[in-house]
């Protein structure tokens, strides 16, 4: 593109397409990071078990920590009113055709809420492998599910949600002999896309990993906190 | 699908700049595209098309020039492009990285303006 400034006519601008979205979930970041509550972004396909393993997540965070969720779908409060079970707060946001959830939603949606009283707040996705990895809400981590029936190879088929992740959770693991689930394929593929990201396995049928998944939360919060503090 | 919402993004931001710019009539917007944008360019040229009728930009030209993958090899001490957006591995020495350098955006990066700018 070098050769573009010889033309007198061409002006350069430089600017990020989503940049709108960028400012907004920086500024909602900040919000967050100064009242405590630590954020965390979980994107899967339909049907991964998101809703599920988070009901399961808050029930159990919910005993120490004041928590809440935040659920995108394109229709219904349906999970919204799963997620309730947990005794978490809990709010839908329902995006109509949107095929994912963008910042302004999220800053809309909380618009209300005293954050500060708050430790976990969870942004539970619209199920979509695509378009949830370009816009930033402003969370400290991103999480992709996978559950043990979609294939080993799927990371490797949406490359673009999984190289922005932080986090990758196997969900269904129960059910991994009976689909013949290729542990190693999976971690290879995983490790292609993203090397060194941290893998979890987890059920939320029979409970497998999901203390451990929780006590790593509670880890990144408490090293968020600490990094926050030296600001 | 969400080109759809790119392209009307891009749209918005494009005739912000070439207001701020002091272009009345674009003539071409350039465009750089990582390939791990997310983004299907056959879809987002086919969006634009659509969204950008009956808005300031109309009759413009989107020029798309993909970006691919830069990773930085923690080995090799050094930047590196990849041939294609995986393996996450640098090519050189197939050392893994996951340090992205470049290929992931979708920027505006310049605007022509036509013949009453000059």
């Amino acid at each position: 593109m070098h050769d573009l400034t010889l033309n007198p006519r061409i002006v350069e601008i430089r600017q990020n397409v989503l940049k709108k979205n960028d400012l907004l979930a920086r500024e909602l970041r900040k919000r967050f990071q100064n009242v405590g509550v630590y954020v965390v972004n979980l994107v899967s396909s339909p049907g991964a078990g998101k809703t599920t393993l988070l009901t399961e997540v808050l029930t159990r965070l919910g005993k120490r920590y004041r928590t809440a969720a935040l659920v995108g779908d394109l229709a219904t409060e349906n999970d919204a009113d799963r997620l309730r079970q947990s005794g978490a707060k809990v709010r839908q946001i329902t995006t109509g055709t949107v095929c994912h959830l963008e910042a302004e939603m999220i800053e809309r949606t909380l618009q209300d809420w005293e954050l500060e009283t708050f430790d976990f707040l969870f942004i539970e996705n619209v199920g979509n492998l695509v378009c949830p990895a370009s816009y930033d809400l402003g969370e400290n981590q991103r999480v992709v599910l996978f559950s043990v029936t979609e294939g080993e190879d799927k990371p490797v088929k949406y490359p673009t949600i999984v190289n922005s992740a932080d986090t990758a959770i196997i969900t269904k693991i129960d059910l991994a002999e009976a689909v013949d689930f290729q542990r190693k394929r999976f971690y290879e593929a995983l490790n292609e896309v993203r090397p060194g990201i941290r893998i979890h396995e987890v059920s939320a049928r029979t409970g497998e990993g999901i203390d451990e998944w929780i006590s790593q939360l509670e880890a990144d919060k408490s090293a968020f906190i600490h990094s926050s503090g030296s600001l | 699908m969400h080109e759809l919402s790119i392209a009307q993004s891009l749209v918005e931001l494009a005739a912000e700049a070439a207001e701020n710019s002091g272009i009345k009539k674009v003539k071409a917007l350039f465009l750089k595209l990582g390939v791990l944008s997310g983004v299907v360019k056959e879809a987002l040229e086919f969006s634009f098309d659509v969204v950008v009728q009956g808005t300031s930009l109309e009759g413009a030209k989107l020029i798309i020039e993909d970006v691919p993958v830069t990773i930085f090899c923690p080995n090799c001490q050094e930047e590196r492009i990849l041939p294609e957006p995986l393996p996450m591995r640098c090519p050189t020495c197939g050392t893994k990285t996951g340090q992205v350098l470049a290929g992931r955006e979708m920027e505006l990066y310049a605007l022509e303006g036509g013949e009453e700018n000059a």
